[in-house]
């Protein structure tokens, strides 16, 4: 019994999702093994060989896997997948992108985003954004499995498994990288923050929005969100979206401003540890899940608490 | 440029679901059902691009019970051309759609698939990388803007952190984010001639496709409830309450 875990890299680091995989992964039993594949796999390779429970590490470099396209990545994992009973792989853009295709070839259907190991055939898996919650068993020979990072803890750095090279992939000529543009931000990233303030549609406008929520942000240390409608209004950027559309955060602060807590915004954030809401409407359904409410206007009690904390 | 755009039938947005009590899934009576609404933002997209002058025909495929129909219905009073129903009562995994829509595109000889990134029901979101795989084309998944660049399509994705654009030859399968575009109401006179527009039924085994699910349902359940909280006073109580919670 053995599973391939895809470790989740970007500019040479490795992030923590890697860890929570490997946990998961762990948890279904056998061997795991690490995938680093793509640009910079060579500097993240030793990280990955550090995290606790990891048998080796394969590494796989190559212009082909720079960006980790699926066409790439599916043509590097599905042979590999002769040697393993399942493949795991963090629920975020990049692993949501690859793993349907590996899937697909393999003709497995994929479990998405799961929360929980029960045994080798049995999962668990939040459905309607979180508002059900379904344990499914897969008859499938092998598995590929999407994790969702905020229901596994992440595994420890007391490992030291071996680093193999395994040989990148013909050129493919269907897909092509062309460029990006991330966000350039010193806040933490908002799907792994331990503290999150979120704003919503009552902050009235993007001046507003910036004015109002990212000093306490900072001053918190903590990632900026913001409610689909929000978002929709054009006061924050697609990025910062929590909720049934946009990233599921389960933070040990979060803070909602302004928020009404459509049941879409509730299903990205319920799996808080505390949560705070400041709203002007008493009967916002926010308040229902809130540990700590206070009705009042926020423009005066954002920068109060803003200078309090 | 020939589209094919598949449409999914799940419950409302705005419904709140409830778990059936003897936890065999969310009941389905008398809900409210719409188009999934990633769908009709590919929807929109479609016609977009066949108002633009880029796109020559919208073609519309659902998988579902005779009730999907109204689903496609929806689309083409949007302003798609014409419509697809295979028609099932069983349930029908990602796998399994993506097996019958290339089996449709086999058929249709599509340049361009474009589907809803993910479906609000079963949030599986594999249907359209699926669908490329099986078809050995480029997908471009997440999609902010699409774009035609010659006979290829720059496809600009909603990624963690940021944007990446990526450069897929036709024919290729595009699913579409949020931020894509906003779709349309149908007007009621688009509405009326929705109604004579062609909709041609088939079933799964007229495509030949084995739709057996290879997943069991153990059961389905209601999410742990949250505890209600207090409410606090003022700026000055929350404070209290946090650092009391160890939370600053």
């Amino acid at each position: 019994m053995a599973v391939l875990v895809i470790a989740e890299h970007a500019h040479g680091a490795l992030s923590d999702a890697t860890h929570k995989v490997v946990t998961a992964a762990s948890k279904f039993g056998g061997d795991v093994d690490v995938l680093v594949a793509g640009e910079n796999a060579g500097s993240v390779a030793p990280a990955a060989a550090k995290i606790s429970g990891v048998r080796k590490v394969l590494k796989a470099e190559g212009e082909t896997l720079r960006k980790q396209t699926a066409e790439a990545m599916e043509a590097l994992v599905v042979p590999m997948m002769a040697g393993y009973d399942a493949v795991f792989i963090a629920a975020t853009t990049t692993g949501k992108n690859i793993a349907p295709r590996i899937a697909a070839k393999l003709d497995v259907m994929q479990l998405s985003e799961i929360i929980e190991v029960v045994d080798q055939t049995t999962f668990v898996r939040p459905i309607y954004a979180g508002n059900a919650i379904m344990t499914v068993k897969s008859a499938d020979a092998k598995k590929v499995i999407t994790v969702r990072g905020t229901a596994f803890p992440a595994a420890g750095n007391d490992g030291s498994a071996s680093v193999e090279d395994v040989a990148a992939p013909a050129a493919q000529t269907k897909s092509e990288f062309v460029s990006e543009e991330m966000v350039k931000s010193d806040r933490p990233e908002l799907a792994g923050a331990k503290r999150v303030v979120s704003g919503g549609r009552a902050l009235g406008s993007a001046e507003k929005f910036k004015e109002v929520i990212f000093p306490l942000a900072d001053k918190l240390g903590a990632a900026v969100g913001a409610s689909r409608a929000a978002v929709d209004a054009g006061y924050a950027p697609n990025d910062y979206q929590v909720g049934q559309t946009g990233k599921i955060v389960a933070p040990e602060l979060y803070i909602a401003v302004g928020i009404s807590g459509a049941i879409q915004h509730l299903a990205g954030m319920k799996d808080s540890k505390i949560i705070v809401a400041i709203n002007k409407d008493e009967e916002a359904p926010i308040f229902q899940v809130a540990d700590y409410g206070l009705v009042a206007d926020l423009f005066v009690a954002v920068p109060e608490l803003t200078k309090s904390v | 440029m020939k589209v094919l755009v598949p449409v999914k039938r799940v419950i409302d947005y705005n419904v709140k679901v409830r778990v059936k009590p003897d936890q065999t899934g969310v009941d389905l009576a008398n809900v409210k059902m719409s188009m999934n609404p990633f769908d009709e933002i590919s929807v929109e997209e479609a016609v977009r691009m066949k108002e633009a002058g880029t796109a020559t025909e919208v073609v519309v495929v659902s998988i579902g019970p005779q009730q999907a129909q109204e689903t496609i219905r929806t689309a083409l009073a949007m302003g798609a051309d014409r419509g697809i129903l295979i028609k099932t009562d069983a349930a029908v995994e990602p796998l399994a759609v993506a097996k019958l829509l290339a089996k449709v595109a086999a058929e249709e000889k599509p340049d361009l698939i474009l589907t809803g990134k993910q479906a609000i029901d079963d949030d599986s979101n594999q249907t359209g990388q699926m669908l490329a795989a099986l078809l050995d084309w480029p997908q471009g998944t997440f999609a902010y803007k699409i774009e035609k660049d010659g006979d290829a399509l720059k496809v600009t994705r909603e990624v963690d952190g940021g944007l990446q654009t990526v450069k897929l030859t036709t024919p290729a399968v595009v699913t579409v984010d949020l931020r894509l575009n906003e779709p349309r109401y149908a007007s009621l006179p688009n509405i009326m001639k929705a109604k004579k527009k062609e909709i041609a039924e088939k079933t799964p085994e007229s495509y030949g496709v084995d739709i057996t699910p290879r997943l069991t349902v153990v059961k389905v359940t209601e999410p742990a409830a949250r505890s209600g909280g207090v409410k606090v006073e003022d700026v000055a109580a929350l404070v209290a309450k946090l650092k009391t919670a160890g939370a600053i």
